[in-house]
């Protein structure tokens, strides 16, 4: 899509989709693991990868400032992921002419 | 975000998943009230196995699960304007639409693709 000039606004991953950005998580070796290919889309094109809030809470995909306000040792999310509300899903349906959905 | 400067874009949220089989069912009805209290014109239908959700007096407590009922009951209270469900599914699984405590419209398969060509972007789930 980016090569054929499209614009990406953002990568929302809500549900079980938070799970992608675990920073904890061990492939076995003949496996790729997906989430490299999201956090190389964030740092070669600078595209926000958010995990909708209440879904990262449920399957413990914490970044620094929710593990300290829920008193979790540490972060447990790739510092590409970002979490956010679901008013960023909202935005972007509100101002992107397609929608694409994964999943489900 | 400022909600004033947005756009608007037609949404239906199609939910097809039951309604304490997974986490999916719970937010896709949260995606469908923050759609609401963001003032988007958002309409939901509930397809297939989606329909379950609509199912009368629910009661989750043993499952330390929240009731889908009665938050399904809260879609009119954010203006959602139109609930449509799956007239075959509903029929499957013998449950009585004309009573629901929310106003809903049935629609047969072929009124569901008409539907969802209208909108402009469709979220399903």
């Amino acid at each position: 899509m980016l090569a054929r000039g499209h614009s990406i606004r953002r990568i929302f991953f809500l549900d079980t989709g938070a799970e992608i950005s675990s920073s904890h998580r061990v492939l076995p070796q003949d496996e790729t693991d997906p989430a490299l290919a999201w956090q190389s889309l964030h740092a070669e094109h600078g595209i926000a990868l958010e995990i909708c809030i209440s879904s990262a809470l449920k399957y413990g995909m914490l970044d620094d400032a929710e593990a300290a306000r829920h008193a979790r040792s540490h972060a447990t999310i790739q510092p590409a992921f970002t979490v956010a509300g679901l008013g960023q899903l909202v935005d972007a349906c509100a101002h992107s002419d397609r929608l694409i959905t994964f999943g489900g | 975000m400022n909600v004033a400067s947005m756009d608007k874009n037609s949404i239906l949220v199609v939910i097809r998943c039951s309604p304490y089989g997974s986490s999916l069912a719970k937010s896709s009805v949260d995606v469908a009230l923050a759609m609401a209290a963001f003032e988007q014109a958002v309409d939901v239908l509930f397809m297939g196995d989606g329909v379950l959700q609509l199912m009368p007096d629910q009661d989750s407590r043993s499952s330390g699960l929240r009731n889908m009922g009665k938050q399904l009951a809260s879609l009119p209270l954010y203006d959602v304007s139109q609930i449509y469900v799956d007239e075959q599914a509903a029929g499957r699984y013998n449950l009585n639409m004309t009573e629901h405590s929310i106003k809903i419209e049935l629609l047969s398969p072929s009124d569901m693709n008409q539907l969802m060509v209208k909108y402009d972007h469709l979220l399903g789930f």
